[in-house]
C-alpha cells in the first residue's frame, strides 16, 4: 500500500513538473522566443556560478565532516610512505582542481551570451599551448619520481630478519601457516605443499614427506599474530577464485591468486593494543579484508590480526602445536608413511611453493 | 567526391523528392525503412533507443543494490513479489546483489556507453559531418546494429533463466567467472554472458571498421582530414580504439568459455574449490587480467572519446567561438589513443605484477595526464571571452568538463602504483571511474542528444525539462560520487554488500543512506528525461530552420528532416575548417562558404 502510495506521489509530481514545462514552453512563445531565451540563459549563468561557490563550500563541508572517519596514521612503514604520497598527490591535484573549477564556472557566468558582446576569435596561440604542456608534464614528472621511488621500497626485497607467514584464502576464510625454526639461525623453512594433498586434515596440501612441513604451524579460526617493529613477509596464496589481502591499517594489499603465489612485507610499527589507545577504541582489532571480488560470501570473508611484543608473540606460538605432530606423532608411524610414499615424487616439482 | 558512387542515386532521388510531401511513401516498406534499414540515420537512432533502454535497465539495476547499500538488512516487500526468491523476505541475497552489480556494469560500460553514445553518434554525424551519403557499407551497418540487438537478446535472456545472470563482477576474472562450483552465476549464466560478449564484439567491429571506412574515403570535396569537426576525429580515433582492442577480449572470452565447457586450464591451476579438487594445472589467472584490460582500458578511452569530440563541437557552437587549438585537441587525441593501449596494467598493481613492470605502466599511465590536461585548457580557453548560449547540451558539454577534472585528478591517485597499494579495490576506485568515465559520458551523451535531437527528429527537447534534468543530475552526480571517495580513503572494499561486521568499514552508515536517497532522485530524473525524449519525438516543438542552433558544420546544410541520402542534390563542397565563428565581424561562416578575398587569416 505504501508503495503504491509512493509512486503515485511520485507519477504525480512528475506530471505537474511536465505541465509545467510544456507551459513554460508556450509562454515563452506568446511572451517572443528571444526574450525567453535571454531570462534562462541568464538564470543559467547565475546558476552556474551558484553551483561554483556551494560547491567548494560543500568540497570543504564534506571533508570536515569525513576526514574524522577516515583511517588514522599508518600503523606500518610502508603505510607512512603511502600516506606522504597521498598528501604530495592531494596538494598537487586540489590546486590545479580549485583553479580549474573555478576557471570552468566563472567564464561560463561571466561571458554568458549578452548583445553588447562579440565572442573574440581566438583559434590557437601556440605559446599558451607550450605552457600548458610542459607545466602538467613537469608536475606529472615530480608524482611519477616520488611514485616509483616509494614502489621500490614496498615492493623491494625484505630484509632479511624478516619473518614469514603464510596465509591463504578460500572461499570465505583466510588460514594461515607458520614456519617453525627449522633452518638456519632459528629462521623457519616452509615445507612444500601440493593442492591435490588438500584434505579436511591436511588443510594447505602439506607435503609430509619434506621435513620441512614437521615444524610447521597450521593456524586457522583466530587471528594471525605479528611482532610489532618486527618485518613480516607474507606468503599469499588461494585455494579456489582470487582473494586479496587487504590490510587497510597497514595500507597494504595483495591479490591471492591460486597457483601463483604472491608476497609482501612491511614492518607493522604499532601494536594492537597501541592502536586501541590512540584511536581511544578499546575493543580495536587489525582486519584483514578480501578485496578482490571472489563470490556470495565476499562480504563476510574478514580475518583479524593482532601485532604484539616479541615475548606476547612468543608465547602465544607456544600454545601451538606443528600440525604433523598433532596428526601422526599419536598415530602408528608406518601407517602414515604407506599413505604419503603412495602419491608422492613427481609431482613434487610442480608443488614447490617457496625458494 | 560526387554522389555517383554512393548507393543506388536513383533511388536517393526519389526519396528526396517525396520528402518535400509527406512521409510514408510506398517507395519503402515499415520494415526496410524503420527496422531493417540501412540508412545510417535510422541506425543512429535504432543504437540510441536500444541504448536508452539498456540505460533504464542498468540504472534500475543499481538503484536495487543502492537500496541494500543504504538500507542493508531492512525488507522491502516489494522486491519479493518482483523478484521472488532472489530476495525472498524482501531482502537482496548476496547472489542477487552480485548478479545486480555485474549486470549494472556490463550494461552501462558496453551497451550503453558504447553501443549507446559511439553507435549512435558516430552512425548518425560521421556521413552527415564528412558529407556522405552513407556509411561504406550500409549493409554491414545494418549488421551491426543487429549483431548489437542479438547480444542484447542474449544478455537479457540471461537475466531469466533458473541460475541468474553472471555475477563475477563486469571484468569476470575467472577462476570465479569459470567455475560453476564457487558461483551461482558462474553456471549458465557466464556462458551466455559470454556469448552476449562475442556477439557485441562482432557488432562492434562491424561498426568500427564502417567508421574507419567512410572517414577516410568518403570525405566530401575539400573535407580534407584537418578540416574534419573534432567530433569526427574523435568517432575515428575510438574506431580504431576498437577494432584493435576488442578482438583481444573476444579471444580472451573464447579461452574462458574452452576452460569452462571443454576442460582446457588457460586460466586454471592448483583449484580446490569446495572441497573438490580439480584436475587443472599450469594455468593463470593473471593472463586473463591481461586479455581483458588491454581490451579494458581502451574501452575507457572509446566510452570518453565520442563524449570529448562532441563536447568540443558543442561549446564552440554555443560559446560561438572557435574551439581553441584545434592542432593541439587533435594531437591530444591522437596521444591519449596511442597511450589508452599501453596502460592497461594499472589496473593489475596488486595482482603481483613484476615492481618494475608496474614502474613503467606508472609513467605511462601518469602520461595520460598531459594529453588530457591539454584537452581541459583548450576548452577553457574556448569559453573565455566567449558569448556563450546556455542550451542544455551547453550545460551538459560544461558538466562533462567539470566531472572530466574531478575524475581525472582522481586517476593521478590511482595510477600511482604507490598510492594503489592502498586504493585499489577500494570505494575511490568505485567514486573515480563513475565520475570520469560513467557520469561524463553520460553527460557527453546528453549534450550530444539535445543538440543534434532537431536533426534526428526534426524537432526540439523541451528545454524547461532540459534544464532540470541538467541540474538534478549534475548536482546528484557531486553529492553521490563527491563523498564516495571518503569511503575508499578509508579503504573499504568495493563490492561489499553490508559493512555492519567491519570495525573499519561501518562508520559510514549515514552517508550510504544519503547516496541511496540521491541516486533514486537522480534515476527519477533520468526517467524524465526519457519521457521528454519520446515525447518530444512525436509533440516536440517543431525545428522551423535548417540551421537552428547557426552552426557551420554540414548536418545542418541538409533539409530538416533528411531522407535516404542527406542532401537533395549535390553533396556540398567544403572550403574551411568548422570553426569560423566570430571570425571577421560574422556570427558564423559555414565550412560550405568559399573563402573570401579579404578574408583574415587564422
Amino acid at each position: 500500500m505504501q508503495t503504491v502510495f509512493i509512486v503515485a506521489i511520485l507519477l504525480l509530481g512528475f506530471l505537474i513538473t511536465f505541465q509545467i514545462a510544456k507551459a513554460s514552453e508556450y509562454v515563452a512563445v506568446l511572451r517572443g522566443e528571444e526574450k525567453a531565451k535571454k531570462q534562462t540563459n541568464k538564470v543559467n549563468a547565475f546558476l552556474l556560478l551558484a553551483f561554483l561557490i556551494v560547491g567548494l563550500i560543500g568540497v570543504y563541508y564534506c571533508n570536515e565532516t569525513l576526514k574524522g572517519r577516515i583511517l588514522g596514521e599508518a600503523a606500518s612503514n610502508h603505510g607512512k610512505h603511502i600516506d606522504t604520497m597521498f598528501h604530495i598527490t592531494l596538494v598537487l591535484t586540489g590546486i590545479v582542481f580549485v583553479i580549474t573549477q573555478i576557471a570552468l564556472f566563472w567564464f561560463s557566468y561571466k561571458y554568458q551570451q549578452s548583445d553588447d558582446r562579440k565572442a573574440y576569435y581566438y583559434p590557437h596561440n601556440n605559446k599558451l599551448e607550450v605552457i600548458w604542456t610542459v607545466i602538467p608534464a613537469i608536475a606529472l614528472t615530480v608524482l611519477v619520481g616520488f611514485g616509483i621511488f616509494y614502489w621500490f621500497k614496498i615492493t623491494g626485497d625484505a630484509p632479511k630478519n624478516a619473518m614469514e607467514v603464510e596465509i591463504v584464502g578460500s572461499q570465505f576464510k583466510w588460514e594461515f601457516r607458520y614456519p617453525g625454526h627449522d633452518g638456519p639461525g632459528g629462521k623457519g623453512v616452509f615445507g612444500k605443499k601440493y593442492f591435490k594433498k588438500i584434505t579436511g586434515d591436511n588443510p594447505l596440501g602439506q607435503i609430509w614427506e619434506d621435513p620441512a612441513n614437521h615444524d610447521d604451524v597450521y593456524v586457522t579460526g583466530e587471528p594471525m599474530h605479528l611482532v610489532v617493529d618486527k618485518p613480516v613477509r607474507l606468503i599469499i596464496n588461494s585455494k579456489d577464485v582470487i582473494h586479496d589481502v587487504g590490510l587497510v591499517h597497514f595500507r597494504m594489499k595483495m591479490d591471492a591468486v591460486p597457483g601463483t603465489p604472491t608476497t609482501m612485507w612491511f614492518t607493522p610499527t604499532k601494536t594492537t593494543k597501541q592502536m586501541a589507545q590512540e584511536l581511544g577504541k578499546a575493543n580495536f582489532v587489525y582486519e584483514i579484508s578480501c578485496d578482490q571480488m571472489c563470490g556470495k560470501g565476499h562480504t563476510g570473508m574478514r580475518g583479524e590480526l593482532i601485532v604484539e611484543t616479541q615475548e606476547e608473540f612468543d608465547a602465544w606460538m607456544a600454545t601451538k602445536q606443528a600440525l604433523y605432530s598433532k596428526l601422526f606423532e599419536k598415530k602408528q608411524p608406518a601407517a602414515s608413511d604407506t599413505t604419503h610414499t603412495v602419491d608422492s615424487t613427481a609431482k613434487q616439482v610442480t608443488a614447490v611453493l617457496n625458494k | 567526391m560526387s554522389d555517383t558512387i554512393h548507393i543506388h542515386p536513383g533511388q536517393v532521388a526519389h526519396e528526396v523528392a517525396h520528402d518535400d510531401h509527406h512521409h510514408g511513401h510506398h517507395e519503402q516498406s515499415f520494415v526496410t525503412k524503420y527496422i531493417f534499414s540501412q540508412d545510417h540515420k535510422t541506425i543512429g537512432k535504432q543504437f540510441l533507443v536500444t541504448g536508452i533502454i539498456w540505460a533504464i535497465v542498468g540504472g534500475l539495476f543499481s538503484v536495487l543494490f543502492r537500496l541494500q547499500l543504504g538500507y542493508p538488512g531492512q525488507t522491502f516487500p516489494i522486491l519479493e513479489t518482483v523478484f521472488g526468491k532472489w530476495a525472498e523476505g524482501g531482502v537482496i541475497k548476496a547472489e542477487f546483489y552480485y548478479a545486480l552489480i555485474t549486470m549494472h556494469g556490463t550494461v552501462l560500460v558496453f551497451f550503453v556507453l558504447t553501443a549507446g553514445l559511439s553507435g549512435t553518434f558516430a552512425n548518425l554525424l560521421i556521413p552527415l559531418q564528412v558529407g556522405a551519403r552513407d556509411m561504406a557499407s550500409p549493409f554491414l551497418n545494418m549488421l551491426s546494429y543487429w549483431f548489437f540487438f542479438m547480444a542484447s537478446i542474449v544478455m537479457i535472456s540471461s537475466l531469466f533463466i533458473h541460475t541468474g545472470p553472471a555475477a563475477g563482477g563486469w571484468t569476470v576474472y575467472p577462476p570465479l567467472s569459470a567455475l560453476g562450483q564457487a558461483s551461482i552465476g558462474s553456471k549458465l549464466g557466464m556462458d551466455l554472458w559470454i556469448v552476449s560478449m562475442a556477439l557485441f564484439v562482432v557488432s562492434a567491429l562491424l561498426g568500427g571498421l564502417n567508421y574507419i571506412a567512410t572517414i577516410l574515403n568518403m570525405r566530401t570535396k575539400g573535407m580534407s582530414m584537418t578540416r574534419l569537426p573534432l567530433t569526427i576525429w574523435a568517432l575515428f580515433f575510438t574506431a580504431v580504439l576498437g577494432v584493435l582492442s576488442f578482438p583481444v577480449l573476444f579471444s580472451g572470452l573464447i579461452l574462458l568459455l574452452f576452460d569452462r565447457n571443454l576442460g582446457t586450464s588457460f586460466y586454471l591451476s592448483d583449484i580446490v574449490v569446495n572441497g573438490e579438487i580439480l584436475n587443472n594445472e599450469g594455468g593463470s589467472a593473471i593472463l586473463f587480467q591481461h586479455l581483458f584490460w588491454f581490451l579494458g582500458h581502451p574501452e575507457v578511452y572509446i566510452i570518453l572519446l565520442p563524449a570529448m569530440g562532441m563536447v568540443s563541437e558543442i561549446l564552440s557552437v554555443n560559446s560561438r567561438k572557435p574551439i581553441f587549438g584545434y592542432m593541439a585537441m587533435l594531437g591530444s587525441l591522437f596521444a591519449i589513443a596511442i597511450l589508452a593501449f599501453l596502460v592497461w596494467a594499472h589496473h593489475m598493481f596488486v595482482t603481483g605484477l613484476n615492481p618494475f613492470l608496474g614502474s613503467i605502466f606508472v609513467l605511462l599511465t601518469l602520461l595520460i595526464a598531459v594529453p588530457s590536461a591539454i584537452k581541459v585548457f583548450n576548452w577553457l580557453t574556448t569559453l573565455w571571452r566567449g558569448n556563450i548560449r546556455l542550451a542544455p547540451a551547453t550545460l551538459f558539454a560544461i558538466g562533462f568538463v567539470s566531472l572530466f577534472i574531478s575524475g581525472g585528478l582522481t586517476g593521478i591517485f590511482l595510477g600511482n602504483s604507490t598510492l594503489d597499494i592502498h586504493l585499489h579495490d577500494t570505494m575511490f576506485v568505485v567514486a573515480h571511474f563513475h565520475i570520469v568515465m560513467g557520469v561524463a559520458s553520460m553527460f557527453g551523451m546528453f549534450a550530444g542528444i539535445y543538440h543534434w535531437f532537431p536533426k534526428m527528429f526534426g524537432r526540439y527537447l523541451n528545454s524547461t525539462l532540459g534544464y532540470i534534468h541538467f541540474w538534478v543530475t549534475m548536482v546528484g552526480a557531486y553529492l553521490i560520487f563527491w563523498p564516495m571517495h571518503y569511503e575508499g580513503l578509508a579503504g573499504m572494499p568495493r563490492r561489499y554488500l553490508d559493512k555492519s561486521s567491519w570495525a573499519a568499514f561501518s562508520q559510514f552508515g549515514d552517508l550510504d543512506k544519503m547516496i541511496t536517497i540521491v541516486s533514486i532522485i537522480v534515476f527519477a530524473v533520468q526517467l524524465m528525461f526519457v519521457f521528454n525524449f519520446f515525447y518530444s519525438i512525436f509533440k516536440g516543438r517543431k525545428v522551423t530552420s535548417p540551421n537552428p542552433w547557426g552552426a557551420n558544420t554540414l548536418e545542418w546544410t541538409t533539409p530538416i528532416n533528411p531522407g535516404h541520402g542527406n542532401w537533395e542534390g549535390e553533396i556540398p563542397e567544403v572550403h574551411r575548417w568548422a570553426y569560423d565563428y566570430g571570425k571577421d565581424g560574422r556570427e558564423f561562416i559555414p565550412q560550405t562558404e568559399p573563402i573570401g578575398a579579404n578574408e583574415s587569416k587564422h
